[in-house]
């Protein structure tokens, strides 16, 4: 019988996986990927616990400004990778990490 | 195991498959694919949990906005020269030794954690959350219209051409 647990687990797997890509992705859209990685899991953990905690609606609505927050995020961040790439032709993180040039 | 259950399993594998997709594989064009298996996967687990609203929100501003986004600056930014590796990793395995020294420790205290679980019937959710929105919730529902309008003037900002006078 799938439980409250059931969906904690995928939560945790989702959000150990979106730190994995924030640790080690060299792209940085793939950091922001990972970024929105762990903005999923919270969102399944806020909406397992609406369903099975007893206060459905309050879990709906916060997941509801997670993703504004999460869409809101990810336009600036691309714009800011945008102009990143505009000024160094590369968004390598590895390589763009001096402030001035 | 009942077909419930087996949906679940189903669902959950796509999920955290695609989400395996995206963290290990060595091209951006793959890993932003795989993102849409996880988003899909995601609303998937959300119409599971009788949670309508969310799964369409989720569909209309994550699939439907977000990751159209991420593929447009994904395309906008790739490099036609070095088109195999695009995306290499740093140091995979000591994050690979921390990502399962977190996944342990998580999975230590779900199991340990005490839920009190309350079965309620599902039921239709719209109704609810539009009432929340506009009574308990309305104060963060203003400042999410501010945040909103912010980040739209932001971006614009950020990404047009600088005016030469």
């Amino acid at each position: 019988m799938v439980g409250l647990n059931h969906f904690l687990v995928v939560g945790i797997l989702l959000f150990a996986l979106g730190l994995y890509c924030v640790l080690t992705r060299r792209n940085a859209i793939g950091i922001l990927m990972g970024v929105e990685l762990i903005l999923n899991a919270a969102n399944v953990n806020y909406v397992a616990f609406a369903r099975y905690g007893g206060a459905p609606t309050d879990g709906h609505v916060f997941a509801i400004f997670v993703i504004m927050l999460a869409a809101a995020e990810a336009a600036i961040g691309l714009a800011i990778v945008l102009g990143i790439y505009r000024m160094y032709s590369t968004i390598d993180v590895e390589a763009t990490d001096i402030l001035r040039r | 195991m009942t077909l419930g259950d087996a949906v679940f399993y189903l669902i959950a594998a796509i999920t955290v498959g695609s989400a395996a997709g995206v963290a290990f594989t060595r091209n951006i064009v793959y890993s932003a694919v795989s993102l849409l298996g996880t988003f899909a996967g995601v609303v998937g687990l959300y119409f599971y949990l009788a949670a309508d609203f969310v799964a369409v929100v989720q569909l209309l501003v994550y699939i439907g906005g977000i990751l159209v986004l991420t593929i447009f600056a994904v395309m906008l930014t790739h490099r036609i020269a070095d088109v195999k590796i695009s995306n290499r990793s740093v140091a995979p395995l000591p994050a690979f030794a921390l990502l399962v020294a977190v996944v342990l420790a998580m999975l230590r205290a779900v199991g340990e954690g005490e839920w009190k679980v309350v079965e309620v019937t599902p039921q239709p959710t719209t109704y609810a959350i539009g009432d929340a929105f506009l009574g308990n919730y309305v104060l963060p529902f203003e400042l999410a219209s501010l945040v909103l309008l912010a980040a739209v003037i932001g971006a614009i900002v950020l990404s047009r051409k600088a005016v030469r006078e």
